[in-house]
C-alpha cells in the first residue's frame, strides 16, 4: 500500500521552474530516498510536502487522504513528521523540553486543564517527561537532556531534532540531508539509526546529497533534476542508469559502482 | 526540595504583602494602601503582558483598551438605570435572581441597575468577544504590523469611550457601586474597608499568578515558548500555532477585563485616559522592566513602579519616566533587566565566597 | 448652505489635513524604506517644528523663523538615528519601534517641559483668522492655499529629489539592495542619517505651515503620526508617491466622517482605516502582494 502518494506536483518561484511532472510513491516500511545534484528542488518538495509551501499544481496523498494545501500542523498530526535542513531547535529550551514539544500532538490537557492542574494532566505530564527521556535514550543522548539546546554541537542537535520529530509517533518521516556535515563515524551510526526507526514501523523519505549512505541505505531511490523526474528505482538500477551517471557527470556513481565489484 | 522551591516565592510574596501592611499601619500611613492596591490591580494586565509579550512573543500596544472595557462594561451596568427596560420586558423575577439590583436614588424614586456580578460575566463575555473579533485578524500580521494594528485598536476604544455620552465622555463614570464577592468580602473604596480590599487585591494577584505558572510550565507553556522560539518549527510538530496565539491573546485580554472590573469597583468610577495610548505603553513598559518572561518579576516591578508613579514620586515627568524606562530596557537588556542583573549579583558573591582561593581556567 | 458647497467644504477641510498626513507618511515611507523601522517619533516632528518656529518667531521674521525650525528639527532628525539607530541596528524591527514609541513619549513630554502646556500657533502667512477666499462657493483661509501648496512643492521636489540627484538615487538604492549599495560605494549609514534628517525637515516644514490653522501643542504628535502611519499603509508601504494619495484619502475620508457620526467619532475614522487596511489588504492600494510581507504566511 502506497503510504505517500505525490502526483504531478509543480511549483515554480516567479520565473524559474523548482518542481515539474513530480509523481512518485513511498510504500509503508520503505526507505526511500530523493536525490538530485544541487538545485533540483529537493528541498522545495520536502516543503510542499509537509505543507510549508503550497504547490502549484498537482496532488499529495498521504494514506489515501488528500493532504494537499493543509497547515504543517494538520499534517504533523496526520502522521508526517520533518526534520530539517539547519536543525531547528527551540534554542531557548533545553535539550529534553526541545523532545517534550514533539509530544504535543499526542497529549490533550489544555489552557484550563493546565492553569488547574488537574490530576489527569499531572499525569500526562510526567508521561511526555518519560517517553521524551526515552526518545533521547534512543538516539543516544539521554546524558545531555538538561543541556541548553544552543549549546550542543551540529551533529548532536541533529540527533535531538531527530529525537524531538520521533516523539510525534510519525508513520511517515521526512528526513532533509540528516547526513550532512557529520564524519564518517557519525554517518554510519546515523544509518544504524535510520534502520533501527524503519524497523520499528515507521516508513522513511529522505534527501541526502552523501551517495554512499543513500545506496547502503534506501530500498528505493527518486532521481530529480532540474526539478523533473528522471530515474526512480532500487539503487543497483539507478547507479547503472545512463541518465542518472550523465547527469552527475559519473563521478560519484563510478566510485560506487566499483566499490561493488566483487 | 523542588518542591520548596516552587512554593518559596508564593511564600515570600505574601510574608512581603503582610510586612508592608504592618508597616504602615505602624507609621500610620496605612492610606498608602489604596495606592498599592490600585497598582496590584494594574500588575494583573501585566501579568497578562508576559504572558502574551514574554511566553507566545506577540506584542500588544492596546491593552489598557481591555482593561478599559471591563471596567466601562461594569461601571456602565451597575449606574445606569434600567428601569423603563426591565419593567417593560422583563418579569420582575430579575430582582431576586440578582441579576438586577433595585434601589432607591436621590429622588426616591425606583432604579434598577445590575448587580456587580452579573455586570461582571457580561464584561468578561464582552471582552471575549472584542478579543476573538480583534485577535483573529491580527494575529496573522507580522511583528511591526501587529505592533500597530493594537495601537489602533486601543485608540479607536479611547476615542469611543470619548464619544459616548453613556461612558460619561471625557468625564468617565463616577458612583460605581461597591461588589459584594461573597463570604463576607466586599470590593469597595471605602476607608473602613481598607485593609480588606488591600487583601482582596493580593488574593487576587496570588491566584491568578498561581494560575499563571501551573500554565507556563505545563505543555501550554511550552508549546507557547515554542511559537516564540520558531514558530515553523512548533507548527512542523503539530501545533496549531495560529490557535494558540489567538487564545493567548485572548487570556490575556481577560486578565486585563478582570483587572478593570476590579479596579472600578474599588476607586468607584473609571476614565478614558485607562484606554489611551500612554496606558497602554506603560504596560509594555512594565512587563519590559520585569524582564517580559518572568512572572514574579513582572509582577514585583510592575507593582513598585506604579506605586511610585501614583505616590507622586516622579511628579510630572511621570509618562516620560516610563518612555524612558522602555527606551532604556528594550536597547540595553531585552529580555528584562532582572536576568543580567542576577548574573552579575550571582559573580559578585561567587567572588566574595571564593576569598583568597584563585579559580583555575574561567573566570 | 446647499448639499454641494458643504460638501466642498468637507473635501477642502480633508484634503488640508490629508496633506500633512500625507506629509507624516512620506516620512515613515523614508525611514521604513533606508531602514526598515517604522519611525513612531514621526509625528513629533511636526510637533517640534510647530513649536520652535513659534518661539523663533518671537525674534525673527516668519520665513527666518520656519527656515531656522526646519533646520533645527532636521538636525534633531539626524542626532537621533545617530544616537539611537546606528549602534542599535541588531535589535529586531519590532523592538527598534517600541523604541521609537518611547522616544515619542519622552520628546513629546520633553516640549511640555521646555515650553508647556498651552496651545501656541504661528501667525498665517497671508491675512489672518478672519481673511478668506471664495473657492467655488466654499470659503477656505488662505492658509489652506499655503499649506496645499507647500505639500505639493515639497512632494515634487522630493520626487525630483529621489530620481534625478545622486544623493536621492543613493537612498532608493540603499532601500532596495542594500548589499549592492554598498558594493557600489554608497555609505548605507550616512544615507540612514539622511532619511532620518529629511523626514524630519518635511515634518517640521509642515508643522510650521499647519500651525495657523490646527494650532501647535506638545500632544499633537501621537495622533499624527498613527494617522500618518495609517496613510502610509493605505498607499502601500515603501511608495512614498502612494503615501500621498493615502494621506488625502484618509483626511478626505476623516473629513466626511462629521456629516455621518457624532464629531467626537471622527478622530476614530483614521484609526479604523488604518485597522480595515491591515486586516483587509496589509500591502495597500499599490502595494504589490508579493512585495514585503505583511502578514506571517
Amino acid at each position: 500500500m502506497a503510504l505517500l502518494e505525490v502526483e504531478n506536483v509543480r511549483r515554480s518561484f516567479g520565473g524559474l521552474v523548482a518542481l515539474d511532472r513530480v509523481t512518485f510513491q513511498v510504500k509503508t516500511g520503505q526507505i526511500k530516498a530523493v536525490i538530485g545534484p544541487n538545485g533540483a528542488g529537493k528541498t522545495t518538495l520536502f516543503n510542499i510536502i509537509s505543507g510549508l509551501l503550497e504547490a502549484d499544481a498537482g496532488q499529495i496523498f498521504f494514506r489515501e487522504r488528500s493532504i494537499s494545501g493543509l497547515q504543517p500542523y494538520e499534517i504533523a498530526r496526520a502522521g508526517v513528521s520533518r526534520t530539517f535542513q539547519n536543525p531547528s531547535l527551540f534554542l531557548q529550551m533545553n535539550v529534553l523540553e526541545n523532545v517534550m514539544v514533539g509530544r504535543h500532538n499526542r497529549t490533550r490537557w489544555d489552557f484550563l486543564g493546565c492553569c488547574l492542574r488537574f490530576p489527569g494532566q499531572t499525569k500526562e505530564e510526567q508521561s511526555i517527561r518519560e517517553a521524551a527521556l526515552a526518545r533521547l535514550e534512543h538516539v543516544g543522548l539521554a546524558h545531555l537532556a538538561a543541556a541548553p539546546a544552543g549549546s550542543l554541537a551540529f551533529g548532536q542537535r541533529r540527533m535531538v531534532e531527530l529525537a524531538r520529530a520521533l516523539a510525534t509517533e510519525p508513520e511517515l518521516l521526512l528526513l532533509d540531508e540528516p547526513a550532512s556535515g557529520l564524519n564518517t563515524k557519525e554517518k554510519q551510526d546515523l544509518g544504524n539509526l535510520i534502520r533501527k526507526i524503519r524497523d520499528q514501523g515507521i516508513t522513511i523519505l529522505l534527501v541526502e546529497h552523501d551517495m554512499s549512505v543513500v545506496m547502503d541505505l534506501s530500498d528505493d531511490i527518486l532521481v530529480l533534476h532540474n526539478g523533473v523526474p528522471i530515474a526512480e528505482g532500487v539503487p543497483a538500477v539507478v547507479q547503472n542508469d545512463q541518465k542518472v551517471i550523465s547527469v552527475y557527470l559519473g563521478g560519484e556513481f563510478q566510485h560506487v559502482a566499483a566499490s561493488d565489484k566483487p | 526540595m523542588n518542591r520548596l522551591r516552587h512554593i518559596l516565592p508564593f511564600a515570600l510574596f505574601a510574608v512581603a504583602i503582610v510586612a508592608a501592611q504592618l508597616c504602615m499601619r505602624v507609621t500610620e500611613t496605612e492610606y498608602y494602601l489604596t495606592q498599592l492596591t490600585m497598582s496590584l490591580y494594574y500588575a494583573i494586565v501585566v501579568m497578562g503582558l508576559c504572558l502574551l509579550m514574554g511566553h507566545a512573543g506577540q506584542v500588544s500596544l492596546g491593552h489598557g483598551a481591555f482593561f478599559a472595557i471591563g471596567g466601562y462594561t461594569s461601571a456602565v451596568l451597575t449606574t445606569h438605570d434600567f428601569t423603563r427596560i426591565s419593567s417593560a420586558v422583563w418579569p420582575g423575577w430579575l430582582e431576586p435572581a440578582h441579576l438586577f439590583v433595585a434601589k432607591q436614588d436621590l429622588y426616591g424614586g425606583q432604579t434598577m441597575t445590575v448587580s456587580p456580578w452579573a455586570a461582571f460575566l457580561v464584561a468578561m463575555v464582552a471582552t471575549f468577544l472584542v478579543a476573538c473579533l480583534i485577535g483573529y485578524p491580527a494575529l496573522r500580521l507580522r511583528g511591526h504590523y501587529l505592533a500597530m494594528a493594537t495601537l489602533g485598536f486601543g485608540l479607536i476604544v479611547n476615542k469611543l469611550v470619548l464619544a459616548s455620552a453613556i461612558a460619561g465622555a471625557a468625564d468617565g463614570i463616577n458612583g460605581v457601586p461597591e461588589w459584594t464577592l461573597g463570604f463576607g468580602l466586599v470590593v469597595s473604596g471605602k476607608s473602613t474597608a481598607r485593609v480588606q480590599n488591600y487583601y482582596i487585591a493580593c488574593g487576587l494577584v496570588l491566584l491568578l499568578l498561581l494560575l499563571l505558572r501551573n500554565l507556563v510550565r505545563s505543555r501550554v507553556g511550552r508549546a507557547l515558548a515554542a511559537i516564540h522560539d520558531r514558530e515553523i518549527a512548533a507548527n512542523a510538530m503539530g501545533i496549531d500555532t495560529a490557535a494558540y496565539k489567538l487564545k493567548t491573546f485572548v487570556l490575556s485580554a481577560m486578565l486585563a477585563a478582570t483587572a478593570g472590573v476590579f479596579f472600578t469597583h474599588y476607586t468607584g468610577g473609571i476614565g478614558p485616559s485607562e484606554a489611551g495610548a500612554l496606558k497602554s505603553v506603560r504596560y509594555v513598559a512594565l512587563a519590559a522592566a520585569g524582564g517580559m518572561g518572568s512572572l514574579w518579576g513582572v509582577t514585583g516591578i510592575s507593582t513598585a513602579l506604579n506605586y511610585f508613579s501614583l505616590r507622586g514620586w516622579f511628579g510630572s515627568y511621570d509618562n516620560a519616566v516610563f518612555g524612558v524606562i522602555l527606551i532604556l530596557i528594550i536597547s540595553l537588556a531585552p529580555a528584562g533587566p532582572l536576568q543580567p542583573l542576577g548574573h552579575w549579583l550571582r559573580r559578585l558573591l561567587s567572588r566574595l565566597f571564593q576569598g583568597g582561593r584563585r579559580p583555575h581556567g574561567a573566570a | 448652505m446647499d448639499h454641494g458647497n458643504l460638501a466642498l467644504q468637507y473635501f477642502l477641510s480633508g484634503i488640508t489635513k490629508g496633506s500633512i498626513y500625507a506629509v507624516v507618511a512620506i516620512g515613515f515611507n523614508l525611514i521604513y524604506s533606508a531602514t526598515g523601522v517604522l519611525n513612531f517619533a514621526q509625528g513629533e516632528f511636526v510637533m517640534l517644528g510647530g513649536m520652535v518656529a513659534v518661539t523663533l518667531a518671537h525674534f525673527a521674521p516668519l520665513p527666518a523663523a520656519v527656515t531656522g525650525a526646519v533646520v533645527t528639527v532636521a538636525l534633531a532628525g539626524c542626532l537621533l538615528e545617530v544616537l539611537f539607530f546606528r549602534r542599535l541596528r541588531h535589535h529586531s524591527v519590532l523592538h527598534l519601534i517600541i523604541i521609537t514609541i518611547g522616544l515619542s513619549i519622552v520628546i513629546q513630554e520633553a516640549a511640555l517641559h521646555l515650553w508647556d502646556e498651552k496651545v501656541r500657533s504661528l501667525p498665517y502667512f497671508t491675512g489672518n483668522e478672519v481673511s478668506s477666499i471664495r473657492f467655488f462657493g466654499a470659503a477656505i483661509s488662505p492658509q489652506v492655499l499655503w499649506v496645499l501648496g507647500t505639500v505639493a512643492v515639497t512632494v515634487v521636489l522630493l520626487h525630483v529629489f529621489l530620481r534625478y540627484t545622486l544623493p536621492g538615487r543613493a537612498m532608493r538604492a540603499c532601500s532596495s539592495n542594500p548589499e549592492a549599495a554598498m558594493l557600489v560605494g554608497i555609505n548605507i549609514p550616512n544615507m540612514r542619517t539622511l532619511s532620518f534628517g529629511l523626514s524630519a525637515a518635511l515634518g517640521a516644514l509642515a508643522g510650521c505651515v499647519i500651525s495657523p490653522i490646527t494650532m501647535t501643542h506638545y500632544e499633537m504628535g501621537a495622533p499624527l503620526a498613527i494617522k500618518g502611519f495609517a496613510a502610509a499603509i493605505l498607499g502601500g508601504l515603501g511608495n512614498p508617491m502612494a503615501a500621498v494619495l493615502g494621506g488625502l484619502l484618509v483626511g478626505v475620508l476623516e473629513s466626511f466622517s462629521v456629516s455621518r457620526l457624532p464629531a467626537a467619532y471622527n478622530d476614530a475614522a483614521a484609526f479604523v482605516v488604518l485597522l480595515l487596511v491591515l486586516f483587509v489588504r496589509p500591502h495597500g492600494l499599490f502595494g504589490s502582494p508579493t512585495g514585503e510581507s505583511v502578514r506571517e504566511h
